[in-house]
């Protein structure tokens, strides 16, 4: 558009020296239309280039399109977050499988699946999402038995449970939408069966980030959120949702109400969520909302939020910036999510074989490390246990000092010598969630009220 | 229906409008008709349903008349987005207008003029996203102007309404959209005779006599186009409300965009006609001022 205003003032110009031009005297004439070619001339020289340019860049980005003949791509759908590069390289590396990620927004993931289920052939969704993917039948159920480390899945998903212990399942819990009860059914089975609806790929537990520097005291209480003392320098995530996931912590830290499932409220706890959000936002509470990862890095990292709900990838490019930031571990607990693996059900023949190829893969260690070195939870533990120095496996998943610094896959500095992991280890951390983010069944209203909060 | 009907008289004329017509019913006529279509659908989580109900109307106006209570979400919203808008365009034509005058008359030479136009396109080198987030470290709390303003002993503290306010939005969009009020002005300025001044000026009258009695009215329909541009896109916008305004400011795009994201198509779309009503109201007015057809 910007391109098309430039063009069209240079067209304005160029008419109007014409226009000055023909004013002139008449002997002239021959002169001027000699400057006015060399301009004209000049001007379609200079578009050309423009344009030319413009071929050129498409050419660079459409390079990668172009494969070598017999291997296969796998479009990979999901969030910009869960996109590695290490890993579509190492994939490329090991399996011979081209990865080809299209990275999108958690919204539009569920959008993508729903309304053009050819867009791509594997896709990793969040698990809340499947109460409205599965009724579609765009994903079809996974044969179980070709996933080998089937069986060495983490208790969260299969069970419920961390440790032995049973686990908070309020919300859309994976344990209750994993299985469904035959390959094209689009019901859910409470039972275990061959047929999952996602292999999970990675999962955590959020909390409240903070900014220890200039909060200067202990904070233990998702409460914190809305004391007065923040006033001006708290926010909290404009994703719906997740949102109100956040919000009913706080309510329920405060003592004002206790919800019998908080991922799934009826219109009166709706109502009541949003009027204690509605205050505290018009008693200035708040400095921004975010709804792109990149927005809570800013805010945080500038200083102007000091306490703010905030995933866990984001405390770690905050810290890489060499600012103070903890995932602070609260006394109410965890707000989990998880993501897994879903295929579509038109997949077929080499592309499906190559997707399983992939998955196996992708559960039998080297990823799991991967993703375990970021701050995120793999699904199989043992595999990844393999491909993790001991030192690393120390810090991230037992909760213990650091021997040596810790690094991330891509190099950068996370933790210095002796420090811990925020929470703790992974059975303080995944042990203590309380619910998992959710598709409410009044969602309707629910997303109706959050604007009304929005526009308050 | 007028202009249709003078080419046909014309045969020469008549298939130069095909492509035009063409690009105007796929690109517009057929995608609006479809947008009304949905807006009176039924939807569920995961799927719209073909149907004919006017609940998605029905709740954008639920509490509109309820005297008692405050106003509702979509009057609030439309006129929070309406006060922006009219901020915006009033700034932007007064900048626009005084860059499009000097530009027009007092820069003579062309690759100058080509220059200092290019300069104005600066804004428009970045993404949308970056652009906005580099607002922070200018207007933020521990931003450059509040620690002029602390070190200079203005203020002690830092003032809070420079960013995620009012204030930043209208002047994030004031920074975008003057560009698209110079470029109309400045081809209604350059198509002024210069010997209409050049009489003005031997008839006595005095620069800004000039300006208000010769230049702007002959401006108008450049100010109108600049208008209608700014107004639709201000209308529409939700990225940089949501971004300069922290998202705690509504707007109507933001409505819709959430609506999308839900996979509430048919509240959206009925929200998006709704919008689409309101921003063609105010375009009508304007070109009941002026007939922009005529003057082109």
């Amino acid at each position: 558009m910007i391109l098309a205003y430039v063009l069209l003032f240079i067209r304005l110009v160029l008419k109007n020296r014409k226009g000055i031009s023909m004013k002139k005297s008449i002997e002239d004439v021959s002169k001027k239309k000699n400057v006015k070619k060399v301009s004209r001339r000049k001007f379609v020289k200079l578009t050309a280039a423009a344009a030319g340019v413009a071929a050129g860049s498409n050419l660079i980005t459409g390079f990668p399109a172009v494969h070598a003949s017999g291997q296969i791509t796998l479009r990979y759908l999901s969030t910009a977050v869960n996109q590695h590069p290490g890993i579509a390289k190492k994939a490329r590396d090991v399996l011979g499988i081209n990865v080809q990620y299209i990275p999108v927004t958690t919204d539009e993931v569920t959008k993508r699946i729903i309304t053009q289920p050819n867009s791509f052939d594997i896709v990793d969704s969040e698990y809340f999402s499947l109460k409205k993917l599965m009724p579609t039948g765009n994903l079809v159920g996974i044969d179980a038995k070709r996933i080998k480390e089937m069986n060495n899945i983490v208790t969260a998903f299969t069970k419920g449970e961390v440790n032995g212990k049973k686990i908070g399942d309020q919300g859309t819990a994976p344990k209750k939408v994993l299985y469904l009860k035959g390959a094209n059914s689009t019901e859910f089975s409470s039972t275990p069966t061959d047929h999952v609806t996602l292999i999970p790929t990675v999962y955590n537990a959020d909390t409240l980030g903070i900014r220890p520097d200039l909060i200067k005291r202990p904070i233990n209480s998702w409460t914190e959120l809305l004391n007065p003392e923040f006033k001006g320098k708290a926010s909290i995530l404009n994703i719906p949702s997740i949102g109100i996931m956040d919000a009913a912590m706080v309510v329920e830290a405060m003592g004002e109400y206790k919800y019998p499932d908080k991922g799934n409220m009826t219109k009166k706890e709706i109502d009541l969520t949003m009027k204690i959000l509605t205050e505290a936002k018009k008693a200035g509470q708040f400095r921004a909302f975010w709804s792109d990862f990149n927005e809570s890095v800013n805010l945080m990292a500038s200083g102007e939020v000091v306490i703010q709900s905030m995933w866990a990838p984001a405390i770690t490019a905050v810290k890489s910036k060499g600012i103070p930031c903890v995932y602070q571990p609260l006394k109410e607990g965890y707000r989990a999510w998880a993501a897994g693996f879903g295929l579509p059900s038109t997949l077929k023949g080499k592309k499906l074989d190559a997707a399983y190829e992939f998955i196996n893969w992708f559960l039998s260690g080297w990823a799991g490390a991967y993703l375990n070195r970021q701050g995120y939870y793999s699904a199989v533990l043992p595999t990844a246990k393999k491909y993790m120095e001991a030192y690393e496996w120390a810090y991230w998943m037992e909760g213990k000092p650091a021997t040596q610094d810790i690094k991330s896959p891509s190099g950068a500095l996370l933790a210095k010598t002796g420090e811990t992991r925020d929470g703790g280890s992974y059975n303080d951390r995944m042990g203590a969630v309380k619910c998992w983010n959710a598709v409410m069944d009044e969602n309707k209203y629910m997303v109706r009220s959050w604007n009304k909060f929005i526009a308050a | 229906m007028n202009m249709v009907f003078k080419f046909s008289k014309s045969l020469k004329f008549d298939w130069l409008i095909i492509p035009y017509s063409a690009v105007f019913l796929f690109f517009f006529i057929v995608p609006v008709t479809l947008v009304v279509i949905v807006s009176f659908w039924d939807y569920t989580e995961y799927s719209i349903i073909p149907d004919f109900i006017f609940l998605n109307y029905i709740e954008i106006f639920e509490d509109c008349f309820n005297l008692e209570k405050d106003l509702c979400v979509t009057l609030k919203t439309y006129w929070s987005t309406l006060v922006y808008c009219f901020l915006t365009w009033i700034f932007t034509i007064l900048i626009g207008f005084t860059i499009a005058y000097f530009l027009a008359f007092h820069v003579s030479s062309l690759s100058l003029q080509i220059v200092l136009f290019l300069i104005c396109t600066i804004p428009f080198w970045t993404s949308n996203v970056i652009r906005m987030i580099s607002w922070i470290p200018l207007l933020g709390r521990n931003g450059l102007i509040n620690q002029i303003l602390i070190s200079s002993g203005l203020v002690s503290e830092p003032q809070e309404w420079l960013m995620y306010s009012g204030f930043s939005v209208v002047l994030a969009f004031v920074h975008l959209y003057t560009l698209f009020m110079i470029v109309p002005i400045f081809n209604s300025m350059i198509k002024i005779d210069k010997s209409l001044i050049e009489a003005a000026s031997d008839s006595g009258a005095n620069r800004w006599q000039t300006l208000w009695q010769v230049i702007i009215p002959l401006s108008k329909p450049g100010i109108v186009i600049g208008s209608i541009f700014v107004i639709t896109i201000v209308m529409g916008d939700f990225i940089t409300i949501g971004i300069m305004g922290g998202q705690q400011i509504a707007s109507v795009g933001k409505i819709i965009n959430v609506q999308m994201n839900y996979l509430q198509f048919p509240a959206a779309a009925a929200n998006a006609v709704i919008l689409i009503f309101t921003t063609l109201l105010i375009i009508w007015g304007m070109t009941k001022m002026i007939d922009i057809r005529k003057e082109l």
